[in-house]
């Protein structure tokens, strides 16, 4: 069959704003609808909406059940006429944006609330695991039952032999987020990391050390996405969509996972946003783990597939750096909050190119790139996501 | 280099007996085709039907063409490793337990890149064979081997939580009047078992092969009448807790069905046996295997009950034997159930005509005691559930498989001529 293609539609007019983050805690006896309710209060309260007025709620979280958005609406007292639940963990973020942007656009919304929210309990790590999906109980728990350090420690294994990484260039990226985070009052990790305590940490599934593993924590994000009129009118600070793309189960073919749906994409996301990688002035990865930091930094289009090492090596990575990178300190240091671990690096975008992120702020910061990346179903992440966004000032 | 097992030290009584924990068993439908094939020690994947696309993970459809036939074929098992790790913190007290804990990624010839267990003596990005093997909780799981063997192989410890090698196991064979016993004592010896504990009913009663089954090294006969709760209580308590295999080849056989038979004597007699008698047994020693499947080198592995195939679609001519084989087959399903928690695998050895006196009329193929005796330690030594040895077993559990409608007519045939 042929299909006749289309020009997508850009997003002009409706904008990112209100970007919150509930400062996130290592347990909590709180449940996830608690969080999601805090960072939907906060989002809510800075835009002047109260709650039963807001038409567009959408929500992502592993912890819910057995709710859904659904029970939410009750629950939080909403009742909006449109709805969204996003089970894509480290890509819901982008997809969020993706989804809620057209809904305003076409007029089926005039707020969409984006909150993400999980909560931890001691053990509910461990469950979550077991049954996390369906080829991951099949074919990868009962292999150790490492969870998603050994499912990335076999990626990073491969990428490793296949291009020559070292355990040091991912702790470069390791240890700049550690010094972005320790300026982010609400990181988790609150201690300086060096090269040394890094490559000294104790393995957990070789190559996979201490210091390459995110710390499952209890937290919330959210933003708002509006008509820009209705921001300027109520007095917020906005982000422009310049661009977004989404992709799942990219190239089901190569036997282990080198790469992800970004590469069939990227060249769109860059024509859409009239951009080049060099007018990107902050890139927020998805970052369970470093090594698909810096697989994204090569298929978002900062350097060639395998140059990954040698790009970490010749750049600074932290807020001050000539290549800013996870500048909030990201999951590695900030903490995964569920699938909070799919807005941290959106809701930190907002921020940053309204020039809001006080501490964290890096300087003249216009137009960032996000990614996302989600959901280790069997052996490699199935969805992946990007965006560029922009500041009124770009 | 795998360094290989030496005899365990005697047990300290005053240590605590490691309790058996299991490795997750929750599982898809479609993934119990992994535990299926495991049962047999076959390696299978779904192949589908329509476009020959070799499929993993166990799936509903096909992930080339959508269609859902996609039957379990068996498929060239050799691929080459891709990727590897340690694990070495785990969220599974089973593995928390045995770490650090060796996995790796395998690209297989079929096509697939498969997760698995890998054996110690496997290099890295090298040539690896997979088997599919039945792990602690009683699902297939895959385990890649180096492609060529390498000296003590078997002793690899990943490995051998995956079988149930008599390796310095200690094993009870609880009939020697059968007329099998010499050849699988002798074969437990030769496989390095520890002792060889041989259960003997009525030791007043003499019988020709006696003298050579107690000349078997390692070999030492006790009185046990699996008819008689007593006797087999009696026996449990004296070695029930050093019993790491048992061998339940206790058997009642004659010819006959239920016409030519002018009353249940014998009935009564091959289910006092082959059905009450594996009842009685699993109700003495089957509680003490189930807790020692964690104990050490040598815990307690492997329930073995050697069964008529017959068990399957009955023999007319031997009706009644039949139906107390098809009564022990569905209770041996009971107990693997009942053994699973300790991770102490059931295995069933079913045969044809056994070549011995009560089928002296029957014409060949007939399963030698020796046969039989190598394919029960071979079946030990893959970890299996189901063993079919013979000629006459592997074509009947095939036309079972295909149809066991058709098969009873056709087993019933022969009756009516």
């Amino acid at each position: 069959m042929t299909r006749s293609s289309s020009r997508r539609l850009g997003y002009d007019g409706i904008v990112l704003a209100a970007p919150v983050t509930v400062p996130y805690q290592r347990f909590s006896k709180e449940t996830a609808h608690w969080w999601i309710a805090r960072a939907l209060r906060e989002t809510l309260t800075t835009a002047g909406i109260a709650p039963r007025e807001l038409d567009g709620f959408s929500v992502s979280s592993f912890t819910l059940f057995p709710d859904t958005a659904v029970g939410l609406t009750q629950h939080l007292g909403l009742t909006p006429r449109w709805l969204d639940h996003i089970p894509m963990g480290g890509a819901s973020g982008v997809a969020a944006v993706r989804r809620a942007a057209r809904a305003v656009q076409a007029g089926d919304a005039d707020v969409v609330a984006c909150v993400s929210g999980d909560t931890n309990h001691v053990d509910s790590f461990r469950r979550m695991l077991s049954s996390f999906s369906r080829f991951a109980q099949d074919a990868s728990y009962p292999y150790g039952s490492g969870g998603p350090n050994a499912c990335f420690a076999l990626l990073t294994d491969h990428y490793m032999n296949a291009y020559g990484a070292m355990r040091e260039d991912f702790g470069r990226i390791c240890v700049a987020q550690r010094d972005n985070a320790l300026k982010n009052p609400h990181a988790i990790m609150k201690s300086p990391l060096t090269l040394e305590q890094y490559m000294g940490a104790r393995m957990i599934s070789d190559p996979i050390a201490l210091f390459d593993c995110v710390m499952p924590v209890s937290g919330a994000e959210a933003f708002l996405v509006m008509r820009e009129e209705d921001a300027r009118a109520t007095g917020i600070p906005y982000a422009h969509i310049r661009s977004t793309i989404e992709r799942h189960n990219a190239f089901p073919e190569d036997a282990i996972q080198m790469r992800g749906g970004w590469v069939m994409d990227i060249d769109e996301l860059y024509a859409m946003a009239g951009a080049q990688p060099d007018d990107i002035d902050l890139l927020q990865t998805y970052d369970d783990y470093p090594v698909i930091s810096m697989m994204q930094i090569e298929d978002l289009g900062f350097c060639k597939k395998g140059e990954g090492p040698e790009f970490v090596r010749a750049h600074d990575l932290t807020i001050a750096g000539d290549f800013p990178h996870n500048v909030s300190g990201g999951q590695l240091s900030a903490g995964q909050a569920g699938a909070a671990g799919g807005f941290i690096g959106l809701v930190e975008a907002i921020r940053q190119v309204t020039g809001t992120a006080g501490p964290t702020q890096v300087k003249d910061a216009r137009t960032a790139m996000v990614s996302g990346f989600g959901m280790i179903n069997f052996d490699r992440g199935v969805c992946s996501g990007a965006a560029i966004i922009s500041g009124d000032a770009a | 280099m795998t360094t290989p097992i030496v005899p365990p030290p005697k047990k300290d009584p005053q240590k605590r007996t490691r309790v058996p924990t299991r490795p997750s068993e929750l599982r898809s439908r479609a993934a119990l085709g992994l535990a299926a094939a495991a049962a047999e020690g076959r390696f299978m994947l779904q192949v589908c039907t329509e476009c020959g696309a070799v499929q993993y993970p166990p799936r509903d459809a096909c992930a080339a063409c959508l269609s859902v036939d996609l039957p379990w074929k068996d498929v060239s098992p050799n691929g080459r490793m891709i990727a590897e790790t340690a694990v070495r913190t785990s969220t599974n007290v089973y593995f928390r337990e045995r770490t650090p804990w060796r996995i790796g990624t395998v690209r297989l010839d079929a096509g697939p890149s498969v997760m698995c267990h890998v054996h110690g003596d496997v290099e890295r990005g090298g040539a690896v064979r997979i088997i599919n093997r039945l792990d602690k909780s009683g699902q297939g799981v895959f385990f890649a081997l180096p492609s060529e063997g390498t000296p003590a192989m078997e002793d690899d410890p990943q490995l051998r939580e995956m079988t149930c090698d008599p390796k310095f196991r200690r094993v009870l064979i609880t009939d020697g009047r059968n007329e099998n016993a010499v050849a699988l004592a002798k074969a437990f010896s030769d496989a390095q078992a520890s002792i060889i504990f041989v259960g003997e009913a009525e030791s007043w009663r003499a019988y020709p092969h006696r003298d050579t089954l107690a000349a078997i090294p390692n070999v030492e006969i006790l009185p046990l009448d699996v008819t008689d709760t007593q006797s087999v209580t009696e026996l449990a308590g004296e070695i029930g807790g050093k019993t790491d295999i048992l061998v339940n080849n206790a058997r009642f056989v004659r010819p006959g069905g239920i016409m030519d038979r002018g009353d249940t004597v014998f009935a009564r007699d091959e289910m006092e046996v082959n059905f009450l008698g594996l009842m009685r047994l699993a109700q003495a020693f089957g509680p003490a295997m189930r807790g020692r499947g964690a104990d050490g080198q040598n815990s307690a592995a492997a329930w073995v009950n050697l069964l008529s195939v017959y068990a399957y679609s009955n023999m007319p001519a031997f009706g009644a034997f039949s139906a107390s084989n098809a009564a022990a087959h569905s209770l041996s399903q009971c107990l693997r159930a009942e053994m699973r928690a300790g991770g102490v695998r059931v295995m069933n050895v079913y045969t044809g005509p056994t070549d011995d006196a009560w089928h002296q009329p029957l014409p060949p193929p007939k399963v030698a005691p020796t046969a039989l005796a190598r394919a029960i330690i071979a079946g030990l030594e893959d970890g299996l559930e189901d063993v079919f040895v013979g000629d006459v077993a592997k074509d009947l559990i095939e036309k079972w498989r295909a149809g066991a409608k058709v098969l009873e007519r056709e087993m019933t045939e022969a009756a009516g001529d």
